[in-house]
């Protein structure tokens, strides 16, 4: 592929970006590819970095070091122009409690400057569904409103650059759905957004995802090569007795995860051979039905975060 | 006890939780230290309702044998503390004016001469009587004076000019506030206390609450400039201040008939630079307070010497020195100087300026401080 049309379509090209807040390392050394139009999911446990990571992208924070770009703009240097092309959505609902619905947007409108404000207001308040409660007050919201009406204040300024920290927290399943429905209509149109969830739901529908664990991004991809990076085996178990397998699974070295779904147990190890050689007695023992299925991305994250947490006591021993 | 309605180990368990929280929350830990100790210091030591070695200049026509016992017995009498000599009359009037001088001791030309006389002379004390409680012992004093100062100077022909009512009248000239009304010397000064309290607690507020809210955040990530930011959220305040300070002289001069010798203009400039003063330091809070508690606790730190050492709720000259020092150094005490100034006496620019400076000093120095934290809190 010519390298020059690529470029043109790479929306977020960040490397080597740090930031410590006193003696805490929060981001390390990410490097980030974002094409135009893609969903990119942000993955990792709490305090893992990616809120700090998106503040870096959008001008809230100033790496430490490290350069690159957002929107063809550099995200030390432009940051004023990084802010006025990005929408940014908060991890916390954000938005002025004691203003109205309206007022709200009304106000993002004249931050960004934008012409035919009230014009503008009144077409996202239809297309939100909001204008026979646009004058009640934005606390008086309930959670799935509240993240809608701060889509819609991030779309206003029409971003091309979407960045969205969790931002179905503690949103109902119905609610969820027409928000992702809507990110795919968004991105459909050739707007970029870049969201960080911990719900295994939404990461399968992201199309591409990074994991980020202590600040360090551990793997970086599309779901498929994700999991396929890691080479993991995982065994699906039916049968009686599972809790009683699952303490004796979990005794066995060469088994990282043991996890109950209802009235199924996965299985799931790094070493396909000595899994096997492992599992082998038992199944025998056991019997029910054991089934080779393909790890879960929630699978490849948990052995992620097992592996950096094993590095991390080696080097602490050593 | 029924352990069902009083758990004496759940008790203690909620005893020790209160404990542990106020251990970690610093600044109200602080205060409940810090406020006995200020206001034990404050009205144990620094408040003096009797203040003495009041600045006192002399207007001196009569250079006598008299003259200088009187000036003597003022001086002893611990009350008065001379400072210099005025040359005329313009300068004495000035030097009250400025504050300079709490009283003026005037000696006319004729004095000796008409005290021999057995002619009863006056001798005029003019006092800037703006803080009625600042003079009154004072007075009292010279008039207990005026009886005994001259016994050693009217010996032999002159004794019988020793006896009773005395050889010369003490004439009080109270100025600015002849009549002695409290409500003069407080009105004016509750100006400056409502602005403090508002002023630096409202800005305090105003950001910490949306930092508080998040909404910060939400604010700082539009093209909005910190600088936008900042002065848009302290304008609204100015204006609260300015509609305040329109209230309080409104209904002083309604309900008390409180007198405005002054320019109204020159008023509202220094109200209007004490307002950026105190918005200035309910910035810093901001930048300095975690959440809207501590900037309402900072602001009671800061308020409670405000009221106790600026000369507000007790003469300033009855402090001790260091006390003084600090009442210098707060906005409130110079702002109360130039509000009582202007509506009592008159003052103009000129007068004012002296206590106008400090005030704009008082805020760089702040702003200086608030600037260096700011920064932290954006990145």
């Amino acid at each position: 592929m010519n390298q020059g049309v690529a470029g043109s379509d790479v929306v977020i090209d960040v490397r080597g970006l740090n930031k410590h807040f006193g003696s805490n390392h929060a981001v390390k050394d990410l490097a980030l590819t974002v094409r135009r139009g893609e969903i990119f999911g942000f993955l990792g446990p709490n305090g893992s970095g990616k809120t700090t990571s998106i503040r870096m992208l959008c001008g809230l924070l100033t790496p430490d070091s490290g350069e690159g770009t957002c929107l063809g703009l550099d995200i030390v240097r432009d940051t004023r122009e990084i802010k006025r092309q990005v929408g940014y959505m908060t991890q916390r609902f954000s938005f002025w409690e004691d203003l109205t619905i309206r007022e709200n947007l009304r106000f993002v409108a004249r931050m960004y400057g934008l012409n035919d404000s009230a014009g503008r207001v009144e077409s996202a308040l239809d297309h939100l569904g909001l204008k026979q409660s646009a004058d009640k007050l934005a606390g008086a919201l309930s959670g799935g409103w509240k993240q809608r009406l701060a889509l819609a204040a991030c779309l206003l300024h029409e971003p091309q650059l979407l960045l969205l920290d969790e931002p179905t927290a503690g949103v109902d399943p119905k609610a969820r759905r027409d928000f992702w429905d809507e990110l795919h209509a968004l991105a459909a149109r050739g707007i970029t957004v870049l969201v960080s969830t911990h719900y295994m739901d939404e990461a399968e529908r992201c199309h591409k995802l990074g994991y980020i664990l202590d600040g360090r991004l551990l793997a970086q991809g599309t779901a498929k090569e994700i999991v396929a990076s890691q080479s993991l085996v995982t065994w699906a178990v039916t049968g009686d007795d599972l809790s009683a397998l699952a303490d004796r699974l979990r005794k066995l070295s060469t088994v990282e995860q043991v996890a109950a779904f209802g009235s199924t147990l996965h299985v799931t190890g790094a070493d396909a051979a000595r899994l096997d050689a492992d599992l082998a007695p038992l199944k025998a023992e056991q019997g029910g039905h054991w089934q080779r299925i393909d790890p879960g991305l929630e699978d490849v994250f948990i052995h992620l975060m097992r592996a950096a947490g094993a590095e991390e006591t080696t080097a602490a021993a050593a | 006890m029924n352990a069902r309605w009083f758990s004496l180990s759940r008790w203690l368990g909620i005893v020790g939780k209160e404990f542990i929280q106020l251990k970690r929350d610093r600044l109200t830990f602080g205060m409940i230290v810090g406020i006995p100790v200020i206001q034990l210091v404050l009205f144990g030591f620094a408040i003096n309702s009797d203040p003495k070695h009041l600045p006192t200049a002399a207007l001196i026509a009569d250079r006598s044998e008299f003259s200088r016992s009187i000036l003597a017995g003022l001086r002893n009498s611990d009350y008065f503390a001379f400072i210099g000599e005025a040359a005329d009359e313009q300068q004495a009037d000035r030097m009250l004016a400025e504050g300079k001088a709490q009283f003026v001791v005037s000696i006319p030309a004729d004095f000796s001469q008409r005290l021999v006389r057995g002619e009863r002379p006056a001798l005029l004390l003019e006092a800037d009587a703006t803080d009625p409680a600042a003079t009154g012992n004072a007075i009292a004093a010279v008039n207990q004076l005026a009886q005994t100062v001259l016994a050693h100077d009217l010996t032999g022909p002159l004794a019988a000019l020793a006896a009773t009512p005395g050889a010369f009248e003490v004439r009080i000239h109270p100025r600015y506030n002849p009549e002695a009304v409290t409500q003069y010397n407080i009105v004016p000064g509750l100006m400056g206390v409502i602005l403090t309290m508002t002023m630096v607690m409202m800005t305090g507020l105003a950001i910490t609450r949306e930092r508080e809210r998040g909404t910060m955040e939400n604010l700082l990530a539009t093209p909005a400039t910190a600088l936008e930011v900042m002065t848009g959220k302290i304008v609204p305040y100015v204006v609260i201040g300015l509609l305040q300070i329109t209230i309080v002289l409104t209904l002083a001069w309604l309900l008390f008939t409180v007198p405005m010798q002054g320019n109204l203009l020159t008023l509202y400039l220094a109200v209007l630079l004490f307002i950026a003063a105190n918005l200035t330091l309910g910035l810093t809070f901001s930048s300095l307070a975690q959440n809207q508690l501590q900037a309402v606790q900072m602001t009671f730190f800061f308020f409670l010497p405000s009221i106790l050492l600026s000369g507000f709720m007790f003469p300033f000259r009855g402090m001790p020195n260091w006390a003084q020092v600090v009442g210098e150094v707060l906005p409130l005490t110079h702002f109360l100087r130039i509000v009582r100034g202007v509506l009592l006496k008159g003052n103009g620019w000129s007068e004012v300026f002296p206590d106008a400076w400090p005030i704009a000093l008082f805020m760089l120095a702040v702003s200086a401080v608030g600037l260096r934290f700011w920064r932290s809190t954006l990145d």
